[in-house]
């Protein structure tokens, strides 16, 4: 048995990330050709002085409509891959700490065992200030039955806590989803 | 569904901790909870996918983007990208982006009192080879100050971007170079916590990389997280 490498070391994005990586942006994940309910996801980053982190980078990652992931490991046939949703989106954050994507509501995927997990995009979050990125997942407030059955929103013992992974519907299919990085309302992140 | 194969996790010390006070930043913006476990889920292991038709070979060369030569040590940077179990890691995207040699970034938030290059905006992009290989021309970033103690100066650096196979491979970092007399004093460098990471986070200078009467070499591997041997149990 060779040896394990351990991987690299992380580090910040630091402050001045745009210059590298805005070329990749991409907050219009969804267009017209694109299947299931399209949706626009906004929010707010803050510290914990509650306020605006304006050089942070959210990276997001989801399965289609139909709840299958654009990628070589999810071969699920029965679930078709949409030609115009590969699932990817990057956005800095503004002045604000604003942050806003236009999707589609992703469909169930399956979870541990024989477990469904409820639709939910996962989140990679960067910023000045941050050594590793932190991992999280946006949840649907208005698929309370699917959120109950979840196996990983389980894992997460208050409910409170559970809340900060709700995005809250508004009107015409927006979401409002903030990350708060301290105090009461700290949104839960992940070891994964 | 059989359950997926997850991915390795953290190697204790070879990562910096989210909250590492004497980088004055991360005091509000760390997580004061603890982080929830959870188990990867086909979520996890899969991850964007992108393909050459974003990236074009002449990205790789930060020497070309203006209109002249930037000033400064021009430099070959090339290495391989691995996986936890030393496999290359192949066509998979690497983004990087640095000051110029003055130490200036070419950034409307940079304010420091060095000069900006018209020839060098700082970025480029490639797609590793067959074999996990990368290579980017460019020129040795300068050090420069900031503002988070007194007398603070960041070491010469190179920031790296990349996504290897999944949401889990995911890595930023920042490649440091041999020898330099600032890392003592850096709190980011030393924001990891075992001397042996830290030391992996410095290229070495390649005699056999660098271009006779053209360009010196430095050569720097990164490895992301390796995967685990068997599914995930639940």
């Amino acid at each position: 048995m060779t040896d394990k490498l351990i991987p690299t070391a992380s580090a910040t994005v630091g402050p001045y990330f745009h210059i590298g990586l805005t070329w990749l942006n991409h907050t219009e994940m969804a267009t017209a050709a694109t299947a299931g309910r399209q949706i626009v996801i906004t929010g707010r980053v803050v510290d914990g002085n509650g306020e605006a982190i304006p050089d942070a980078m959210i990276e997001l990652w989801q399965a289609n409509a139909a709840g299958r992931y654009d990628h070589p490991e999810d071969g699920r046939e029965d679930k078709p891959v949409d030609r115009s949703f590969h699932g990817y989106g990057r956005s800095r954050t503004d002045n604000d700490g604003g942050f806003r994507f236009v999707t589609v509501k992703p469909g169930p995927v399956p979870g541990p065992g024989n477990t469904l997990q409820a639709p939910h995009v996962v989140v990679a979050l960067f910023m000045r200030g941050l050594l590793k990125h932190l991992y999280t997942r946006i949840y649907f407030a208005d698929e309370a039955a699917a959120n109950a059955a979840d196996p990983i929103l389980g894992l997460i013992d208050d409910e409170g806590r559970r809340a900060t992974l709700l995005a809250q519907p508004g009107p015409d299919g927006t979401y409002r989803w903030d990350i708060v990085m301290q105090g009461d309302n700290e949104t839960v992140f992940f070891d994964v | 569904m059989a359950d997926v194969v997850g991915y390795r996790r953290e190697v204790p010390g070879s990562q910096p901790p989210h909250l590492h006070a004497p980088y004055a930043s991360t005091v509000k913006r760390a997580p004061t909870r603890p982080l929830v476990y959870i188990p990867h889920t086909l979520s996890e292991v899969t991850g964007p996918v992108f393909g050459h038709d974003r990236v074009r070979p002449e990205d790789a060369d930060l020497t070309k983007q203006g209109a002249g030569q930037p000033i400064g040590e021009r430099m070959i940077l090339a290495g391989r990208v691995l996986d936890g179990d030393g496999r290359p890691v192949p066509h998979t995207l690497v983004e990087i982006w640095q000051a110029n040699s003055t130490g200036r970034y070419h950034h409307e938030r940079d304010q420091h009192d060095a000069p900006l290059d018209p020839n060098f905006t700082g970025t480029g992009r490639c797609i590793t080879d067959a074999e996990g290989n990368y290579r980017f021309v460019t020129i040795k970033p300068g050090a420069y100050p900031w503002r988070n103690h007194h007398n603070a100066w960041r070491p010469e650096h190179i920031h790296f971007s990349l996504f290897g196979p999944s949401f889990m491979t995911r890595l930023v970092t920042q490649m440091y170079f041999p020898g330099d007399p600032l890392f003592p004093y850096d709190p980011i460098f030393n924001g990891i916590p075992d001397e042996a990471a830290r030391q992996r986070v410095i290229c070495q200078f390649d005699l056999g990389l660098t271009e006779p009467e053209w360009a010196l070499g430095y050569r720097w591997d990164i490895v992301l997280r390796g995967r685990d041997a068997t599914p995930m149990e639940k």
